[in-house]
């Protein structure tokens, strides 16, 4: 419906177009210098008024239609879905639609038959009520536009304002988008600290939401406040985070200087792509290398001098974490090399001193600040990493700094408790929205900070 | 050092720099230390080669991994045998209603007739896939000019089978002989005696197995005996404490805590016993290994294979081996030397989910030229499935596909828009500035933060449908959005001033300038950011397991708003799998998904290569 | 190869210390000698075979319009040129009796030797203090720790900085004034003890007065430093320069006592530049 009505608003877009520039040759005698504008402006003029407010408002009434037939379909039906729960109201509803518009119906009865007729009925007054509209405003904005084309209108001033204020709007997506996340994460999370205390959840040592309606107050259907508590699992994520960047600094920093100071051309050509390639590689093919490989291998090498690993190994997630920040490390660090200035390097050398020593003495102390917010960087994204952890690093909330045990991580506790199904405003639905707001808070602030330094550091060299 | 006396760092030897003479460079110390320094050099830049190599090395691991496992699902092995497809079997007219499952069991009863019981056919049955029936109704319906005939049809093997054939089961080695040798009998219990010892290596590893068994059982023995002197210990101090305590109730507890202490120690005393007779069995049957033994299932196994038969060896002496015959043997006549040999498979049969019978099924069948390794097309196929042999990427592609159709078109557009408007337009004040800001910081968001979005606004609050290729298209739009808005305003960045400014001064407005003249400039670049970007989109998992693209979805999604996943999240499912056919399905995907990355990156090169302009 | 290398250098030495120093016609030790020395950059060539000798304890001025070499053949004596992948250098230059060029000089020793001042003042961004240490430090020149503050005080003293910083040595060498920060890397320079140092156009990016103190030190500094100075500015050249060379389009055109080359130059490009036709 909503495709077909957009692919005639298009047609009628189109046609406008068309009559605009004739029309605008019209009144001006088809004399081309008599306009103030081209007649393709004209068009586009006509085009616009005809079309566009069209469009919007099919937009807005494909968003608040069904929620909208919902709440009237509830309180026209009141008494068959009173004493109904939510998931219940939620598959009743799902049900009717069904009857009413085609699908598959669960199962029906009376109530639902009802219910259907209600939905067909106001289906069809919204579908009257949507077209009459629609209609009136194409037809209004033709007749507007028609009648202002005149030799002397400005057609191209109203098509450039148009566009610029798409523009404008396409860049406000990025500021939508980050309103859409706080507020969502916001939201649910409120929702979630209603039930559970936000200090219980901060500073709690004990994790398992799978048991989060057993013991005390199972009976009422209330949540166990005591099971949410999130410091294991920030352990495990800067455990894992850890062996993360004790792999990738040294590595990504050593390649960065050897690959800007020493490398030949031919090294630099193979190794750049190798690093590409690395940067390249989806996590969930790392994930798949470190649950697979790297983990079996660790194991049976723990076992082989007598240690016990578990087979869900921090060290197994955080190593091949590692290499995957490898590339990250290394382009981050060689942009920052790269901008100390060659007059130091140059001092130095004057001065008779190795390469070696220039890097290690001047170089990177002067670059010191920028790698330090490429480590941060690095760091909030092993934070935020995912698939590596949930297929290799397992579910166990343990609080250790063995890296031979298992251990989870935000990232993992967030998959497992909204991948399925479930009832959207249970605490362990909810808890996954207080976990993502935790991640987010935690990598905006270590963003934040790194491109602060990265910046005073730019300003430094400029 | 800030209290130098004036005068002492005034007086400077020879009016040069104090403490320094003049030569210093050259004297006999400082080429020694420049020795030192170079070596330190040398060090340092092979920690740099160092890395460079380990990253290296990782890559290369991974890949290596990830092919070796993964090329063999490419190829599948299919067995020909002939089946009765005629009128009477299969309906001409309606051959979607034919049991094909029965045709396909009665073509294989008919190649190996000897499998007669029930239990022998079950395992007949079990080689090929189960989904062999659905194969063949759709083979016969997409090309009727196959019903009606009663030749060889190529079915699937099923998933062990076909990874036996691949050798990714067991490994397998024939044992020459050199002698003659007698058969007792052509079917059942059979028994092969040859003219020399030729099954001492038979008997090798049976004497392996002991010895390791024993090693083992000694070691169990040590630890139990350890334990059953720590429980002594334990039960001796507790009755010295319990003969100095008054307190009655102390006294209580602690004659319970003896009571539990000795029957335990009973327990350990009748396992130790048990474990010692098993230990003096073993050893027993060690001694006497030179007369025979008895093979069993925790050790190789080994077929003799004779007169067309294999048997496979139970009792085991030097000269002779007995055995059930897997397929019977064509003649109890005695053989010649070179005329019949001993297999060994090295994983012993328990530590494997394909039994010694199907293995001497598969290989009778092999040995009749019916089995034939081909292009693995049910792969490139078919959606997703629980048998291994049955699930392909198909669906997982195309669903891959609309998302990245979404994406694309949302991200693309808008990205543009964007860095059009920021770069060519944009006041500098505070909202353009915060806009900026934002673009940077929505770059490191991490991606499972858009999954938690597009579940909390596009599915619950625009209520979208779940596990849908519109909404995954949309959560990844968002995420790219960022690389793609960069990338354009480097892209507009490198299109020197002097072109606009040659629009702006024949008359053009400043739109005009950007639309005709900057943007098709800066539209490599464009392209190549945006390519980069969709790579990204196309490798991504996270967000999409949270908007519920994860769901086995058998269908090939027809539209963007069909349920479907996409090829990395079905790597994830598949890599969750116990059957070792889906490792190396889950390889073969990742195969196929670095493929389409790396193709797209070439792209992206290609293109940056091909109109990189230098201004 | 290591012990090889060693004999190599000690010989190389040796020669050093038994023969002669090179004198001029007048009598003067010849600290560096250049004998058609060719530059190529790529394909370009950017100097066409200079004969140049430098005289100990003496400032010898390099001038000409710009490009015209006179900064590539100063970079050549200590083979700075080393860092620019497609630059080569043919010919001959002598450190005293030693080729700078010859495989078996290193380069590492010969910048210790011959030291550099460039036209940005380029102060590491450490402390006065760490700027001045850095030479001595890599070069192990000091024996303690009062060795190197010794070291230090004395090489700000002869750069004629030490009264201005002394009180804030632990602040950062970037943040004093360019004049200073030139004189800074003057100071480094000199605490490795070169024996002679390299000027390329010290004074471009300074103030008249600035200018005025380096050129003072200059003319100090001689009297224990063979200096060679690359300048823009002919009133620099002729006030503290004992010699010139002249050059133009890759060619030394003429080299003489500064006196002669300012007020009777023998060639007519060199009377066109000094009285500003070109340039």
């Amino acid at each position: 419906m909503f495709w077909t009505y957009a692919a005639l608003l298009l047609l009628v877009f189109v046609t406008a177009n068309v009559y605009g520039r004739f029309r605008a040759m019209q009144v001006a005698g088809h004399q081309l210098s008599a306009l103030h504008s081209r007649p393709s402006y004209h068009g586009g003029y006509l085009a616009i008024l005809a079309a566009l407010p069209a469009f919007v408002l099919l937009i807005a009434w494909a968003i608040v239609e069904p929620r909208l037939l919902d709440t009237m379909v509830i309180s026209a039906k009141a008494e068959s879905v009173a004493g109904l729960s939510k998931a219940e109201l939620q598959a009743f509803l799902r049900d009717a639609r069904a009857i009413a518009f085609g699908g598959i119906v669960a199962f029906s009865d009376a109530g639902k038959e009802q219910a259907a007729e209600v939905f067909s009925s106001l289906a069809q007054t919204s579908f009257i009520l949507k077209t009459t509209l629609i209609i009136a405003l194409v037809a209004g904005g033709l007749w507007y536009g028609n009648r202002t084309i005149t030799p002397t209108m400005r057609a191209r001033h109203f098509v450039e304002r148009t566009v610029m204020a798409l523009l404008i709007l396409c860049s406000a997506v990025a500021i939508f988008t980050t309103i859409g996340i706080v507020l969502s994460l916001i939201f649910e999370s409120l929702m979630f600290f209603r039930q559970i205390p936000i200090l219980d959840f901060v500073f709690g040592t004990h994790w398992s939401p799978q048991s989060a309606f057993e013991g005390a107050g199972a009976e009422h259907g209330e949540a166990n406040t005591e099971i949410f508590g999130a410091i294991p699992l920030l352990v495990g994520t800067m455990l894992i985070t850890a062996i993360a960047i004790f792999v990738a600094a040294p590595v990504g920093l050593l390649s960065a200087i050897y690959l800007s100071d020493y490398a030949s051309t031919p090294v630099r050509a193979i190794a750049k792509p190798v690093l590409e390639i690395l940067a390249g590689i989806p996590t969930v093919v790392y994930g798949f290398f470190a649950a697979l490989t790297v983990a079996p291998f660790i194991r049976g090498w723990g076992e082989s001098i007598g240690l016990s690993v578990s087979s869900e190994s921090a060290l197994a997630a955080g190593l091949v974490m590692g290499i995957m920040i490898i590339p990250f490390v290394s382009s981050l660090s060689d942009d920052v090399i790269n901008a100390v200035p060659q007059s130091l390097r140059d001092g130095s050398a004057g001065l008779g001193a190795t390469k070696s020593e220039t890097i290690r003495r001047v170089v990177l102390p002067a670059a010191l600040p920028g790698i330090v917010s490429a480590l941060i960087l690095a760091i909030s994204r092993a934070i935020g990493e995912t698939m590596i952890v949930v297929m290799a690093a397992g579910l166990a909330a343990n609080i250790t700094a063995n890296p031979l045990e298992a251990v989870t991580t935000v990232t993992v506790q967030i998959v497992t408790l909204l991948v399925g199904d479930q009832e959207f405003d249970s605490a362990k639905t909810l808890a996954a929205f207080a976990l993502g707001l935790l991640l987010f808070c935690i990598t905006l602030a270590l963003n934040i900070f790194a491109l602060r330094v990265v910046k005073k550091y730019r300003e430094q060299y400029d | 050092m800030i209290d130098i006396a004036q005068d002492t760092a005034g007086t400077a030897i020879d009016g040069r720099v104090k403490g320094i003479p003049s030569g210093v460079h050259t004297t006999d110390e400082a080429r020694k230390r420049l020795k030192k320094r170079y070596s330190m050099e040398a060090r340092f830049k092979a920690y740099g080669m160092g890395a460079i190599a380990l990253a290296a090395t990782f890559l290369v691991l991974l890949l290596f991994t990830i092919v070796g496992s993964g090329l063999p699902a490419f190829t599948y092995n299919y067995v020909s045998v002939p089946l009765n497809l005629s009128a009477e079997k299969v309906d001409p007219a309606n051959p979607a209603g034919a049991s094909y499952n029965k045709i396909i069991r009665d073509g294989l009863k008919a190649e190996l007739p000897f499998a007669s019981d029930r239990k022998n056919r079950r395992v007949l049955y079990s080689l090929v896939s189960s989904g062999a029936n659905v194969t063949l109704q759709k083979q016969a319906i997409a090309d009727p000019s196959i019903l009606g005939g009663t030749g060889p049809v190529a079915i699937p093997l099923s998933d062990f089978a076909d990874l036996y054939v691949k050798g990714l089961i067991t490994k397998k080695t024939e044992i020459a002989t050199s002698s003659a040798a007698t058969v007792s009998g052509t079917d059942g219990q059979v028994t092969i005696s040859a003219q020399k010892p030729e099954f001492e290596q038979v008997l090798a590893a049976l004497k392996t197995y002991y010895d390791r068994e024993i090693e083992l059982l000694t070691g169990k023995i040590e630890a139990r005996g350890r334990s059953e002197i720590s429980v002594k210990t334990k039960i001796a101090g507790l009755e010295t404490r319990l003969a100095n305590e008054k307190d009655p109730l102390v006294a209580q507890r602690l004659t319970s805590e003896v009571e539990g202490n000795k029957a335990a120690l009973v327990k350990i005393m009748s396992a130790l016993e048990k474990q010692k007779a098993e230990l003096v069995t073993l050893q027993g049957r060690l001694a006497n290994i030179g007369t025979g033994g008895t093979l069993n299932a925790n050790m190789p196994s080994f077929f003799v294979e004779v007169n067309g038969g294999t048997i496979k060896a139970e009792k085991v002496t030097p000269t002779s081996v007995t055995g059930t015959a897997f397929i019977p043997l064509s003649t109890d006549a005695a053989v010649p030397a070179g005329q019949w040999g001993i297999e060994e498979l090295e994983t012993p049969e328990s530590f494997r989910k394909f039994s010694d019978k199907e293995i001497a099924y598969t290989d009778y069948l092999v040995s009749k030229g019916t089995v034939a390794n081909e292009w693995n097309s049910i792969f490139f196929k078919s959606g997703a499935s629980r048998e291994p042999e049955m699930a392909g990427i198909w669906g997982a592609a195309v669903g891959s596909f609309w998302t990245m159709l979404v994406t694309l078109s949302l991200s693309f557009p808008i990205g543009v828009s964007a860095a059009i408007y920021l770069e060519e337009f944009a006041p500098k004040n505070r909202w353009t500035h915060l806009i900026e800001v934002n673009i940077n910081n929505l770059a490191a968001v991490p991606s499972i933060v858009f999954g938690l979005l597009g579940l909390a606004v596009f599915l619950n609050v625009f209520g979208l449908p779940r596990s849908a290729p519109v909404v995954g298209g949309m959560v990844l739009a968002l995420m790219t959005l960022p690389t793609i808005i960069i990338a354009s305003r480097a892209a507009l960045q490198a299109v020197p001033p002097s072109i606009r400014e040659a629009a702006l001064g024949v008359g053009a407005s400043r739109l005009q300038a950007v639309f005709h003249h900057v943007l098709p400039l800066a539209m490599p670049g464009i392209l190549t950011g945006t390519i980069i970007g969709m790579a990204q989109a196309l490798g991504e998992t996270a967000p999409l397991l949270m908007i519920g693209m994860v769901a086995f979805i058998v269908d090939i999604p027809a539209s963007p708003v069909d349920p479907s996943t996409v090829l990395p999240v079905q790597i994830f499912m598949w890599a969750d799998f116990p059957e070792p056919a889906f490792q190396q399905k889950t390889s073969a995907a990742i195969m196929v998904l670095l493929g389409f990355l790396i193709s797209m990156n070439a792209i992206a090169i290609v293109l940056r290569k091909r109109f990189e302009r230098r201004w | 190869m290591a012990l090889e290398m060693t004999t190599d250098t000690e010989s190389a030495m040796d020669t050093t210390m038994s023969a002669p120093p090179a004198v001029s016609a007048e009598g003067e030790t010849l600290k560096m000698r250049g004998r058609d020395v060719k530059v190529f950059y790529g394909d370009k060539q950017a100097l066409h075979g200079v004969d140049l000798d430098v005289r100990k304890n003496q400032v010898t001025a390099l001038i000409g319009p710009s490009g015209c070499g006179k900064s590539t053949f100063l970079r050549c004596l200590n083979r700075m040129n080393d860092t620019i992948d497609i630059c080569r250098v043919q010919g001959d230059i002598l450190l005293d009796n030693d080729d700078v060029y010859d495989p078996r000089i290193d380069v590492v020793e010969l910048r210790a030797r011959v030291g550099m001042v460039f036209q940005k003042p380029n102060p590491f961004p450490k402390s006065i203090f760490e700027n001045v240490a850095y030479g001595p430090r890599i070069h192990g020149l000091a024996q303690g720790k009062s060795d190197l503050e010794d070291i230090v005080a004395s090489s700000l003293q002869r750069a004629g900085l030490f009264e201005e910083v002394k009180d804030r040595l632990d602040e950062p060498g970037t943040g004093l004034s360019g004049g200073q920060q030139q004189r800074l890397c003057i100071a480094r320079a000199i605490a490795v003890s070169p024996e002679v140092i390299l000027m390329d156009e010290p004074c471009s990016a300074l103030d008249p007065i600035a200018t005025a103190k380096v050129e003072e030190l200059m003319d100090e500094l001689r009297q224990n430093y063979t200096i060679v100075i690359v300048t823009h500015s002919m009133q620099q050249a002729a006030r503290v320069s004992q010699r010139t060379a002249f050059f133009h389009l890759g060619n030394l055109v003429e080299e003489g006592l500064t006196n002669d080359i300012f007020t009777n130059p023998k060639d007519q490009r060199t009377q066109d530049y000094i009285t500003g036709r070109f340039g």
